[in-house]
């Protein structure tokens, strides 16, 4: 090996390295780092996009605001999360009664190619009559989940059918739109019906 | 008379060994709390729900699921991470120790039944085979409820 080769081999190698330490620095630290996932929703009226309810209604966030509201995402090909956690939502309702009249209940799809607004209709049509179903357009949807901090991801299954996997939890906010907390997936009615009931009651301490 | 009560369970073993060819292992398992949601239509795929138990001494496996209602029936597990995001996957074999029992209710283990062949109506109700390790199975009629239901009474 020359003296040029050897040289030409070492100047590669330190190329490499320091290409390698920039893009590791970029990906990390620098612009190209991912974004800190922030976990709490942000406030209904901060959020901006537009759906439509099961009924054709155009809705937004602004449509929330001035009653307390729950809000849950999932999709009505989900077999098992989405009907469950939606009949948790209808026995909390049942278990509230009057003291939820009025609540805006809202579940939002994430499977805007399969959830019409016509199938979005048939499928709340079977749960409590307080929920509404949203869908919409896709980039509509994400602006949606961007602003509660929901995510969702399509997973393609045997035989080119496709699942999601998705935020299970349900967000309350109070009257005026700002988050309250939120219930678990499959958490015990004794510690989400109280949750609801801070929300609802923050509407009161509002209003007086 | 010990003799008799022996000779009488022989006799009873005998009866229910020539009943249900399944060899030893799988005779032990009983399902129970056996439900279903109803579906709208025959795209989306359907859930059932049971517990199965293993009354035997001996470690038992279920491999599979079979039924006419749908195509594709498999044991799938629900799992929701810190972030509350929640994920499906198939959950493979399903070892059921002895004395234990393995329960498919809602946000776990469920039987997802894909590709369904007719509606699954509230108030019917349809035949699910459970197959073993040992080669042994299990039929089990499943109710179906409504699409809100929560549990096996409802």
């Amino acid at each position: 090996m020359t003296r040029r080769t050897a040289l030409k081999y070492a100047f590669t190698g330190i190329a490499a390295i320091a290409l390698t330490l920039v893009v590791g620095w970029w990906r990390v630290d620098g612009p190209g780092a991912p974004e800190k996932t922030e976990l709490r929703p942000v406030a209904l009226f901060k959020m901006e996009f537009r759906l439509s309810d099961h009924e054709g209604n155009e809705v937004g966030p602004e449509t929330l605001i001035g009653s307390p509201t729950m809000v849950f995402f999932g999709f009505t090909y989900c077999p098992d999360v989405c009907p469950t956690t939606l009949s948790d939502i209808s026995g909390w309702l049942d278990d509230l009664g009057e003291e939820a009249e009025g609540m805006n209940v809202v579940f939002i799809t994430v499977d805007p190619e399969r959830d019409t607004i016509e199938a979005m209709a048939e499928y709340v049509g079977y749960f409590h009559p307080s929920i509404r179903g949203w869908t919409g357009p896709e980039e509509e949807i994400a602006r949606a989940a961007q602003g509660f901090r929901a995510r969702y991801e399509r997973v393609p299954t045997d035989g080119g059918d496709y699942t999601m996997n998705h935020t299970a939890s349900v967000f309350l906010f109070d009257a005026e739109g700002r988050f309250t907390t939120m219930i678990d997936y499959h958490e015990p009615k004794e510690f989400a019906v109280p949750k609801i009931q801070r929300a609802l009651n923050e509407e009161t301490e509002g209003a007086t | 008379m010990k003799t008799v009560v022996y000779g009488l369970m022989a006799a009873l073993m005998f009866a229910s060994s020539a009943a249900m060819p399944a060899i030893a292992g799988s005779e032990d398992i009983v399902v129970e709390d056996a439900w279903a949601r109803a579906s709208i239509g025959v795209n989306r795929p359907g859930a059932a729900y049971m517990s199965i138990r293993n009354t035997g001494d001996e470690a038992v496996t279920l491999t599979g699921l079979r039924t006419d209602l749908a195509m594709m029936p498999d044991i799938h597990q629900t799992s929701t991470n810190a972030e509350g995001v929640s994920s499906m996957a198939p959950a493979g074999e399903i070892e059921i120790a002895p004395g234990e029992a393995v329960s498919l209710e809602p946000g776990g283990l469920h039987a997802m039944l894909m590709r369904l062949q007719r509606p699954m109506a509230e108030g019917e109700s349809f035949s699910l085979t459970l197959d073993f390790s040992d080669g042994g199975e299990i039929m089990v009629e499943v109710p179906i409820l409504g699409i809100a239901a929560r549990g096996p009474e409802g």
